[in-house]
């Protein structure tokens, strides 16, 4: 939770730019890519792809794993997953809540009707 | 994504409902996660007023919110900031509450939602609230 709010001003940072939700959006279709394939679509040269990748790894978006020569790039859930998780400690707070606030705004209006 | 939204039927008249949500002896009763014990329950009901609650859970670990009423319109509407007190971070948050009379009783909607909301705002002006979107589901599903 403490870092909760820096970390997402991240991941809007990093999905500011259309090329980067390009290649979100491709990794979400396919799952993994190699910074090659990531590349091709674009009329971008492969150090600029790099940079981009570099903004989303800092913001957690991405994973990138080295195999050999080839590094694959995948999606990853953390940024959002605290975004979860704040939706969850609230979803707890209040559920809860409102189901004794229901029962003790019921069991007043049982006492406040006879007073009609 | 950025904001919760629950919905309760209640058998009681809005004025109620509204009372508990804004008396101190009513958030006495119902406020906390779990049975525990509310320790400090301050209101001052006004625009510009600010609430304080701390309570205990069965745990033993205590937490404290408070915030500013930022609209206040009884029985119908009420509408405050929200912040934890032991958020280091102190990120803010809002908290709404919209009681609508039916036939039998209240219904009551509530919206919490993060300052993260005005970061989504900004991001559909730019037109890339949808790529977000289309992450939460994918990460959600």
């Amino acid at each position: 939770m403490v870092n909760y709010y820096q970390t997402l001003d991240r991941t809007f940072a990093a999905l500011g730019d259309p090329t980067r939700r390009a290649i979100l959006a491709r990794l979400e279709q396919e799952g993994s890519a190699t910074v090659s394939q990531l590349a091709q679509p674009f009329s971008i040269k492969l150090p600029a792809v790099m940079k981009h990748l570099d903004v989303l790894d800092d913001a957690g978006l991405i994973i990138r794993t080295k195999t050999g020569r080839t590094v694959i790039v995948r999606l990853s859930p953390a940024p959002m997953q605290a975004a979860m998780d704040w939706l969850r400690r609230y979803e707890h707070f209040w559920t809860h809540s409102l189901d004794r606030l229901a029962a003790y705004a019921e069991s007043q209006e049982a006492q406040r009707r006879p007073e009609k | 994504m950025t904001s919760l939204t629950l919905v309760r039927r209640i058998a009681a008249q809005p004025a109620t409902v509204f009372d508990a949500l804004t008396t101190s002896d009513g958030i006495a009763c119902w406020w906390g996660p779990d049975g525990g014990p509310v320790l400090i329950a301050e209101t001052d009901v006004r625009v510009g007023g600010r609430f304080r609650v701390r309570f205990r859970m069965l745990d033993g670990s205590e937490h404290e919110s408070s915030g500013e009423y930022l609209h206040v319109d009884p029985p119908h509407h009420l509408a405050m900031s929200w912040r934890w007190s032991d958020d280091e971070d102190g990120g803010e948050s809002r908290v709404e509450f919209v009681l609508r009379a039916t036939d039998t009783g209240t219904e009551l909607t509530l919206t919490h939602s993060g300052l993260q909301d005005e970061a989504t705002r900004t991001g559909h002006e730019e037109g890339w609230g949808g790529a977000l979107d289309k992450l939460v589901r994918h990460f959600a599903g």
